[in-house]
């Protein structure tokens, strides 16, 4: 279980640092801002109490928000994101019962589950993240494109990520 | 009491999502607001620092594109500088020495205009006189002599370059202080062509023509250029000099103007002196 905090820890300094410098400078016509952070929220462990789901998500959108100016905006979409994992965690199967180290990760629910839960919840979170800051439906196509692209590299990102961060011992 | 506990217990996952959720809207209509602003001050102390020291890497592959910068904001400022201005005042000052009277008088001026491939040259200038030039003054640079006014405007001057076929400077070689004249032939702007060098006289490639100061306009011992070649043309007692100007006309940039302030005395002395002769 501690290492299980200590990873994390570090996962979340690593993910905002890939945030900062390096997403946030992907900019295609305006368009796509992957947001590769939430893969923090999306791998914290099932066992995760709901209110430390809520404030480590919103802790991490926070982080964000500090580094882009944009306070509330990221702390917003990611605890709208951590209230909808419990749900589509129920809707994409839940993890087996009888194994209890079991995290939503890659390795470990396979590649077809972790494929509908990392989309689902990319999805969730740019939808509300985009709504909320356009704030308007006056541009809607516009921003549904925006939302789908995103979502798309977005997710594209975080099956990367979870290949090359993959433990060896799983991947034989 | 208890119910509401239970109630908080029942719900806490909705109602801490509700709250935080209303917290970061808050924040972000608020944004203007002092609290939210005092947020990102304080935050930005660590982002701040953070970003710098990463831009202080970053900012090496930079490199290229903000000396394209720099070089333009430059050439902006060039733009912007004393020099390109035309100058209704002179630039040039004056130190009343009572041990040396001063003689010789300089004005900054820029070519404007230039040719150096047609048989008479001409040169623009960028002061003219509000700037104090006057007909005959001459016009050198740190290299050598590059010409003589021959007509100023109010802002403008026009110089006849030494590459044309008017131009008769006389012209020292500065190791026997042999006297001579200089023309040029119209072929190449690196080139001149002394003459009026009696042919008796010892000189070798590579002296060094110079100024006579023989003229009411050219202080003496200002370069002119090198001697490159020499011959006696049949039947002459003179030398035919080729040599190389000491100036790159096809690259001058500034210039000096030399007023010479004595010069309407040695005039006025010379006139004196042709009335003696007459007599």
């Amino acid at each position: 279980m501690n290492r299980l905090v200590i990873n994390n820890i570090f996962r979340f300094i690593l993910l905002v640092l890939i945030q900062v410098l390096v997403m946030n400078k992907v900019n295609f016509y305006g368009f796509l801002n992957p947001y590769i952070y939430i893969l923090f929220i999306l791998l914290l462990p099932f066992e995760t109490p709901g209110w430390l789901l809520l404030l480590l998500s919103f802790l991490m959108g926070f982080t964000v928000d500090l580094f882009t100016g944009t306070l509330g905006l990221h702390a917003a979409s990611s605890v709208f994101a951590a209230f909808v994992r419990p749900m589509i965690i129920k809707l994409v199967g839940e993890k087996p019962d009888y194994d209890i180290t079991t995290q939503p990760k890659l390795q470990q629910m396979g590649l077809k589950w972790f494929i509908a839960y990392a989309l689902l919840m990319t999805f969730a979170h740019h939808l509300f993240l985009n709504m909320l800051d356009v704030f308007s439906f006056d541009e809607i196509w516009q921003t549904l494109l925006r939302i789908l692209v995103s979502s798309l590299f977005t997710f594209l990102f975080i099956m990367l990520f979870e290949y090359i961060f993959a433990p060896k011992k799983a991947k034989a | 009491m208890r119910n509401i506990l239970v109630f908080l217990i029942r719900y806490h996952f909705l109602l801490l999502f509700l709250l935080l959720e209303i917290f970061s809207v808050t924040l972000l209509v608020n944004s203007t607001y002092y609290q939210s602003s005092a947020i990102l001050k304080a935050g930005s102390r660590v982002t701040g620092s953070f970003y710098n020291s990463i831009s202080n890497a970053t900012d090496y592959l930079k490199l290229r594109t903000t000396n394209e910068h720099l070089a333009n904001e430059n050439a902006l400022l060039r733009q912007m500088k004393g020099v390109s201005f035309l100058k209704n005042d002179t630039s040039s000052f004056w130190i009343n020495d009572t041990l040396y009277k001063q003689q010789y008088k300089y004005i900054v001026a820029k070519v404007v205009l230039n040719t150096v491939g047609k048989r008479n040259n001409y040169i623009m200038l960028d002061k003219g006189s509000r700037s104090g030039i006057q007909k005959d003054m001459a016009v050198i640079t740190s290299n050598g002599i590059v010409g003589t006014v021959v007509t100023v405007s109010e802002n403008f001057s026009w110089v006849m370059s030494m590459l044309n076929k008017h131009t008769r400077i006389s012209g020292r070689i500065m190791k026997n202080n042999q006297m001579g004249t200089i023309v040029w032939n119209g072929i190449d702007h690196l080139y001149g062509t002394l003459t009026d060098i009696p042919a008796h006289v010892k000189i070798s490639k590579g002296d060094t023509i110079v100024s006579s100061g023989y003229s009411y306009i050219f202080p003496a011992g200002l370069m002119i250029g090198t001697i490159t070649d020499f011959r006696v043309e049949q039947g002459e007692h003179f030398y035919t000099i080729p040599f190389r100007f000491s100036v790159d006309f096809n690259a001058l940039q500034y210039v000096y103007v030399v007023k010479n302030l004595m010069k309407d005395e040695q005039e006025s002395l010379e006139k004196s002196m042709e009335g003696v002769k007459d007599e």
